[in-house]
């Protein structure tokens, strides 16, 4: 019998249309630019908008007019949505994509600055990149500890609880002893005993682990609240005075403009945060751990078949999670603030929203926590400075964000497979 | 077990292979006996103990992640790593260790390769490879055909030819009886759990037949010659995607007749579900056209394409087809539930519901306790059962019948095949899909053969079988009668699915023309002896004289 092969005919007759995703981001990103340069444009004064590297008004400053930087950078974004409405070829689209939001940001920022109170066209930088990091550090801990359940297939919806557990215990345990760093490892402690529970259940009772995850969320407000009016409050001095990490300085690292006094001269939780960060991306990525970690947040039986204890990985997974989220809540009280009831404030619940933003990967949750702690400084630099915009829309950003991310407008989001599944035998 | 030797362990759907080896696999914990291993008792707490007695497994359902790459699903579990705790992958070493031992055993597979992009043959060299980096003596090959086309499969049987070469020896386990006929060295065969007999490869297949499934099993579709009437489902270059959004029917034309019995041959997971999920509305039709009748029904809600008079028994009984928590009677009225008699206004009338599930139980033989049974204690075939009473109780212009017998036993095969021609012959259109060529072969008036989202083809069923087979790998016959080439044919063609190793494929095509039953292997479970006895090619006729 003789045989020939079928041409693999091109993919064929669906017409994608003119509409693909790309030109609908382009188009929305092409009105936002329009807005920018028209509104903000007409908005914004003949003021100088100056955004300062310095703590201050003085020093070396970047100016602008307002009017003109509102539409030039309005332009800008402009001419990047139209560019990709023009059929930009794929590899450029992220990039591009970037550029037209960050010229979005700055045309909002120019007509801001200018229509400050006299006296006030000013920006901060040096404030608002450290702000930035300071309010994205309980999101970037508690993401992590997001990734670190979740790729190993445990929904972690439990974060906001590790965390004020940390932040409690932390404070608790850092007075009584008077010592940080006894402190610090309560923390850690703290936060893995709600893991521990979230663990327990969802991996051995087989409880719905989203539920498992509100239920203590619950739990964690009620003990802190509890023991916080029942004993915190009766002697402060003793049970809520924790010491405080200072500020450490590094050398040579501090002396870079703006990112210097911003970055390297903040306490540890900020050092640990962005250590973290590498750490557990190289070793998600790079170790036997990680691959197995994947592996059972993947596909669980065929990690089973191959000898991996899928159970244990889990349980140790969830754990290392709720340390890393209680170190996150020990970022306010031994560094911050005091203890006071129910003080992490929904933050846990936007360290979820940016480990789904930064698609699971650490890196990616470090930008989205970045993201929405920039979108929250900004909301604080906007009241200061009376603008008309109220900080609450602001604070919405990183909710909408989020509904974008999970409806896939930033390009697919994909959980791990097996995220949320528990693991029977056989 | 002997060592380089193939164990072929025979046995009908759900006769207990699986869970066995499942055992020996350490995946499951033996409720009494033991497992010897050179003469020493062996416990097995877990697939890793397997691992280190030498014991490797090929799941039916292969165990690779889908994200992860080849060298990552091989190296899993036994990863190479520098740096001491820490355990940094060493990624180079082990995809050296892919490399070379693909090349010992002549498996060819790309170590950097995303699972999820290839297709079920090679993922299959993977999971056979993995066994083998870890350096087992038994492998264990739990349905290893099943997902395979016919020419995939005579490859298969060249590797384990090789591996046996080597010395491993393997347990081949399977319900086909060619397969086991071409390979095997001694053949075990269970059923219901017992090892009912031993037997060599020299017996007859209706031997192995009747030791599987304990009878002398015939089972042939009679049917009379069909009366094709008007058109009455029509697709025209029909385009639909799959759930992650990737093209899995490309461009469709088909037509069903009303009293044909259309049948839908290919390797799952060629675009069969997704077009038929498309004509029920539980897709969205991206391209194309679906007319019913002459009536566009494309963009239709199921429940419309429903009462436009098409009946549809799902490939997945207990996700698609049925509520296993409800009773018999409430699955008989799922679809009508709404209609009188059965509803009447906001409420149910139990009664009628349950005088019409007792009346259906009574046709379709459906073996339950009583009609308030919750539909999941019943067995496969009589779940399978409540689906065709359900609808086939509609007046219908449209049946289609998606993997009709799947993991239902033989007599009730039998009774639903039946009804299916029952169908046609009062003149409904019928759409069977199955992954089971016999079946397709013993129902069908006319094969439309699927391959990567397309019709390939549309052939006779008295076609012979290696043509339909290698249509489902995408190879279509040479019109013009040309040289015989088949291996540049097919390295030419698509390399996806048609391996391009022409000595397998050359292979193949010395098979068909002797006519050995090595790629003409019959699924037992559907038929057993002479499916509609004009519906055979010439290798199966050789068949029969031996």
């Amino acid at each position: 019998m003789s045989t020939t092969a079928v041409p693999d005919v091109a993919v064929a007759a669906v017409d994608e249309g003119f509409w693909t995703r790309n030109r609908k981001v382009g188009l929305v990103l092409l009105a936002l630019g329009l807005l920018a340069a028209v509104l903000f444009g007409a908005l914004a004064t003949g003021e100088q908008a100056r955004f300062t590297l310095s703590e201050d008004a003085a020093g070396a400053a970047l100016e602008v007019k307002g009017t003109v930087g509102a539409i030039v950078f309005g332009l800008i974004a402009l001419a990047a949505g139209g560019s990709m409405l023009a059929g930009l070829p794929k590899r450029w689209f992220v990039p591009v994509l970037a550029v037209g939001l960050v010229a979005f940001v700055l045309s909002f920022l120019c007509w801001q600055v200018s229509a400050a109170p006299t006296g006030q066209n000013f920006m901060p930088l040096v404030n608002i990149v450290r702000g930035t990091f300071l309010l994205a550090l309980p999101l970037i801990f508690g993401s992590l500890a997001g990734v670190l359940c979740e790729r190993s297939g445990v929904v972690n919806v439990a974060i906001e609880g590790q965390l004020l557990m940390g932040a409690f215990s932390g404070a608790l345990f850092g007075s009584i002893s008077g010592n940080v760093w006894v402190g610090l490892l309560a923390a850690a402690i703290g936060g893995s005993l709600i893991s521990l529970l979230l663990a327990v259940f969802s991996i051995r009772y087989l409880v719905d682990q989203v539920v498992m995850g509100i239920v203590l969320n619950l739990l964690a407000v009620g003990i802190t609240g509890f023991l916080y009016e029942r004993l915190m409050q009766t002697d402060a001095a003793r049970y809520n005075s924790a010491p405080r990490f200072s500020n450490w300085e590094i050398p040579l690292l501090s002396d870079i403009p703006l990112l210097g006094p911003a970055l390297f001269r903040g306490n540890i939780f900020l050092y640990l945060a962005l250590l973290l960060v590498l750490v557990i991306h190289i070793a998600l990525f790079r170790t036997r751990w990680g691959l197995r970690t994947r592996s059972v947040g993947e596909h669980p039986t065929a990690a089973d078949t191959l000898g991996v204890r899928v159970l244990g990985l889990r349980y140790r997974n969830v754990i290392m999670a709720g340390a890393v989220a209680g170190i996150g809540g020990a970022s306010y009280t031994l560094a911050l603030f005091s203890f006071t009831k129910n003080m992490i404030g929904g933050k846990g619940f936007i360290a979820l929203a940016a480990l789904i933003f930064g698609r699971w990967s650490p890196t990616g949750a470090l930008l989205a926590a970045l993201f929405f702690g920039f979108a929250d400084q900004l909301a604080t630099y906007l009241g200061a400075i009376n603008s008309v915009i109220p900080g609450q829309f602001l604070a919405m950003l990183p909710y909408l964000a989020t509904i974008l991310a999970v409806a896939g407008l930033v390009g697919r989001v994909r959980a791990p497979a097996a995220d949320g599944k528990p693991y029977i035998k056989g | 077990m002997e060592p380089g030797e193939i164990h072929a362990l025979l046995g009908e759907n759900g006769a207990g292979k699986s869970t066995l080896m499942n055992v020996l696999y350490g995946l499951y914990q033996p409720d009494e006996g033991e497992i010897l291993v050179d003469g020493k008792p062996l416990k097995l707490r877990g697939p890793s103990d397997a691992i280190a007695a030498g014991i490797g497994m090929v799941h039916q359902h292969f165990m690779l992640v889908p994200v992860f790459t080849v060298t990552e699903n091989i190296m899993l579990g036994a990863e190479q790593v520098r740096g001491g705790i820490a355990g940094f992958l060493d990624r180079r070493r082990a995809r050296r260790e892919v490399a070379e031992v693909s090349e010992r055993y002549n498996l060819r597979v790309d170590p950097d390769a995303v699972i999820e992009d290839l297709p079920v043959g090679i993922q299959q060299r993977v999971e056979i490879v993995k066994a083998l980096t870890r350096d087992v003596d038994l492998l264990i090959l739990d349905e290893p055909t099943a997902v395979l086309t016919p020419q995939e499969t005579e490859e298969l049987l060249t590797v384990m030819r090789s591996l046996k070469a080597a010395g491993k020896s393997i347990v081949f386990i399977t319900h086909k009886l060619g397969e086991v006929k071409a390979i095997a060295d001694r053949i075990t065969v269970i059923r219901r759990g017992k090892t009912v007999g031993t037997a060599s490869p020299e017996a007859s297949r209706d031997e192995l037949a009747a030791l599987m499934v304990g009878r002398t099993v015939r089972l042939t579709v009679d049917k009379a010659p069909a009366t094709p009437g008007e058109p009455v489902l029509e697709l025209a270059n029909l385009v639909v995607d799959d759930d992650r959004q990737v093209r899995a029917v490309d461009g469709v034309d088909l037509t069903v007749r009303a009293g044909e019995v259309l049948g839908v041959a290919g390797v799952q997971g060629n675009g069969q579900t997704e077009l038929i999920e498309a004509i029920m509305g539980l897709r969205p039709v991206l391209a194309g056209t679906i007319t019913l009748d002459g009536q566009r029904i494309d963009g239709w809600s199921t429940k419309k394409v429903l009462r436009a008079g098409v009946g549809y028994v799902p490939e997945d009984r207990s996700v698609d087809g049925l509520v296993k928590e409800f009773t018999v009677a409430e699955n008989l009225v799922l679809d009508v539930y709404d209609r009188p008699p059965f509803g009447r206004g906001l409420s149910l009338r139990p009664d009628e519901i349950g005088r019409a599930a007792r009346e259906r139980i009574e046709q379709f033989d459906v073996r339950t306790s009583s009609a308030e049974a919750p539909v999941g204690t019943l067995s496969g075939g009589n779940q399978q059962k409540v689906i065709v009473a359900r609808e086939l109780s509609r007046p219908l212009k449209l049946f289609i019948a998606a993997q009709p017998t799947r993991g239902v036993d033989v007599g009730s095969i039998e009774f639903i095949h039946s009804r299916v021609v029952h169908e046609r012959d009062a003149g409904t259109a019928v759409l069977v899909v199955s992954s089971e060529l016999d079946e397709v072969i013993g129902l069908a008036d006319r094969i439309a053969v699927m391959y990567r989202g397309r019709i390939i083809g549309v052939v006779g069923p008295d076609t012979p079988r290696e043509e339909i087979g290698l249509l489902m790998a995408g190879i279509t016959p040479d019109q013009q009668g040309g040289s015989p080439d088949v291996g540049s044919a097919a390295e030419a063609g698509p390399t996806a699915t048609v391996d391009s190793d022409p000595a397998a494929t050359t292979d193949a095509d010395a098979v068909s023309g002797t006519g050995t039953p090595a790629t003409t292997d019959r699924d037992v479970a559907a038929t057993t002896d002479g499916v509609a006895p004009a519906a055979e090619g010439p290798g199966s006729e050789d068949e029969k004289n031996r």
